[in-house]
């Protein structure tokens, strides 16, 4: 009984390649095959795109073309962002004085366990905690700066919950403190899932290092940019040939890089799109309550506070993993927070973070809609989840 | 990830479910690490042969296929026979687990000799 259906609710994991950005990329894979350093016609070519991605970039984040770097994946621009500031730091600090950085408890692994990497060179960390709502409150962020902070970094939106950080509020509260203070404190965000739907202006923001990642903005995979605020000083961690101003060594992936300006150069045009994506996922969050017994909401109820695509739920009784191969059977993407599909064991920590007990982490499951979602979609995955959960929980007895 | 064999038992198990009055039941698993599982069996008293055993577990797609295989391993066997079967008669005849999912194998095992470990003499 294979079923036909194909609904993709997977879109914080990755989205689907738009087909006139792949266009676009297209020639770069093929005719235009010059190394952007090279002087000649084939060189030209490929560097004047790159040019012109970086002006994309820019004009997205109101900054200048030199303060977009491009790199191969979000997770390398959080590492750049983070060690190589510390890395940069560290030369100018005394032998023996310790680097400062203070993260929430539910960043992306690739800042936390970068951080925790860095632990082990005598960094020291703070994890800010959540509340229940899996947002930080800046009153604890402001008790934990201090005057050896070096760093803070706060991811704009989580991708399991999606819930909105309070950027803007910490970086006012950043430039306030750095005015009266001679030693400066950073300040990073990793927007990787944010950028589809929340404004991504860094002077707005105020922040000082900004990540972004090609494939959650249907764009390419293997494509991330990191924003340097000028006077940053970050030490690249590839050396070798100038490329991106001398801080990411290596030919430029070119046809990605053109991939990604113009994914970001779309995005104003599926922004009209966010209250119809937010209408249909209250319509999800809404049948999924009603239809689907001790079940339990897991991302911020106001709206202010949360992305409009990404909704995540408990359901007692079920694991997971089994939930979301059960449910791809009829052909519905997914994901979960459960233990079982990771390496460690170990459930989702933004969840644990946010209180959840651990048979509620491992009972989770993660929906993320995207601007191809119909309502037709919805509500088949409404006709089909109570179904599912009541098979699993037969199994469960539970 | 997983093969054909396991996704059969993990879609249409056999065994799932209760067994009222049971002579025996056998617990393994925490809360915890997301795994919870119960067999019930019922054994005939003279033969000391399983004459029905069912599961219930709350569990990944792996820990659910092994349960049912362990059950299918179990059934009609005596106890001394079925305290025999191992983790890996059961990973093996689910076609080889992938080695993250060896321990639902172990799980399963390790209730089913909870269980006869129980079981008294009358």
């Amino acid at each position: 009984m294979k079923n036909k259906k194909k609904i993709y609710f997977d879109n914080a994991a990755t989205t689907a390649l738009d087909k006139d950005i792949l266009k676009k990329m297209m020639p770069y894979l093929k005719d235009k095959y010059g190394n952007p350093s090279s002087l000649h016609k084939f060189g030209r070519e490929t560097s004047e795109a790159l040019d012109i991605a970086h002006e994309q970039v820019a004009r997205f984040l109101n900054c200048k073309e030199t303060e977009v770097v491009f790199t191969g994946s979000a997770s390398e621009s959080d590492n750049l962002a983070i060690r190589g500031l510390i890395k940069s730091l560290r030369r100018a600090k005394r032998i023996g004085e310790k680097c400062n950085i203070i993260i929430s408890q539910i960043e992306h692994k690739a800042v936390l366990e970068t951080c925790k990497d860095l632990e082990k060179e005598n960094v020291k960390v703070t994890y800010l905690p959540v509340g229940s709502d899996g947002v930080v409150h800046i009153d604890d962020l402001e008790a934990e700066i201090n005057p050896e902070t070096d760093l803070v970094s706060v991811m704009y939106a989580n991708n399991e919950t999606g819930a909105v950080q309070p950027i803007k509020k910490i970086g006012h509260l950043i430039a306030k403190i750095n005015k009266n203070k001679e030693h400066r404190i950073y300040f990073h965000t990793d927007a990787a899932q944010a950028a589809n739907w929340l404004d991504c202006d860094v002077n707005e923001l105020g922040v000082d290092l900004l990540t972004l990642s090609g494939h959650k903005i249907y764009g390419p995979k293997g494509v991330g940019v990191l924003y340097i605020r000028d006077g940053i000083p970050i030490a690249p961690l590839t050396t070798g040939g100038d490329q991106e101003w001398k801080l990411r060594a290596g030919t430029e992936n070119v046809a990605a890089i053109v991939g990604m300006g113009e994914a970001i150069s779309k995005i104003a045009s599926h922004r009209p799109q966010t209250a119809r994506i937010r209408s249909l996922k209250d319509k999800l969050i809404a049948d999924v309550l009603i239809k689907v017994e001790d079940s339990k909401l897991n991302c911020p109820k106001n709206p202010e506070n949360n992305l409009p695509n990404i909704a995540n739920f408990s359901f007692r009784g079920v694991e997971g993993e089994a939930l979301v191969l059960a449910l791809d059977q009829e052909g519905i993407a997914v994901s979960t927070g459960s233990a079982c599909t990771s390496l460690a064991l170990l459930p989702s920590h933004v969840l644990i973070a946010m209180g959840l007990t651990e048979p509620e982490a491992h009972s989770s499951l993660r929906v993320s809609i995207g601007i191809n979602t119909t309502e037709e979609e919805i509500n088949y995955f409404s006709k089909i989840l109570p179904k599912t959960v009541e098979r699993l929980r037969k199994i469960s007895g539970r | 990830m997983y093969n054909k064999k396991v996704i059969e038992h993990f879609t249409k198990p056999k065994f799932f479910g209760k067994i009222k009055n049971p002579d025996i039941v056998g617990h393994a698993g925490n809360p915890r690490c997301g795994d919870l599982l119960t067999l019930y069996l019922k054994i005939d008293k003279k033969t000391r042969k399983i004459k029905n055993i069912k599961f219930e577990t709350l569990g990944c797609a792996a820990a659910i296929a092994a349960s049912d295989m362990v059950c299918q391993l179990a059934i009609g066997k005596t106890l001394e026979e079925a305290a025999k079967i191992s983790f890996l008669n059961v990973s093996d005849e689910l076609g080889v687990l992938p080695p993250l999912k060896i321990h639902c194998a172990q799980l399963v095992t390790e209730a089913l000799r909870d269980a006869i470990n129980k079981y008294l003499p009358q």
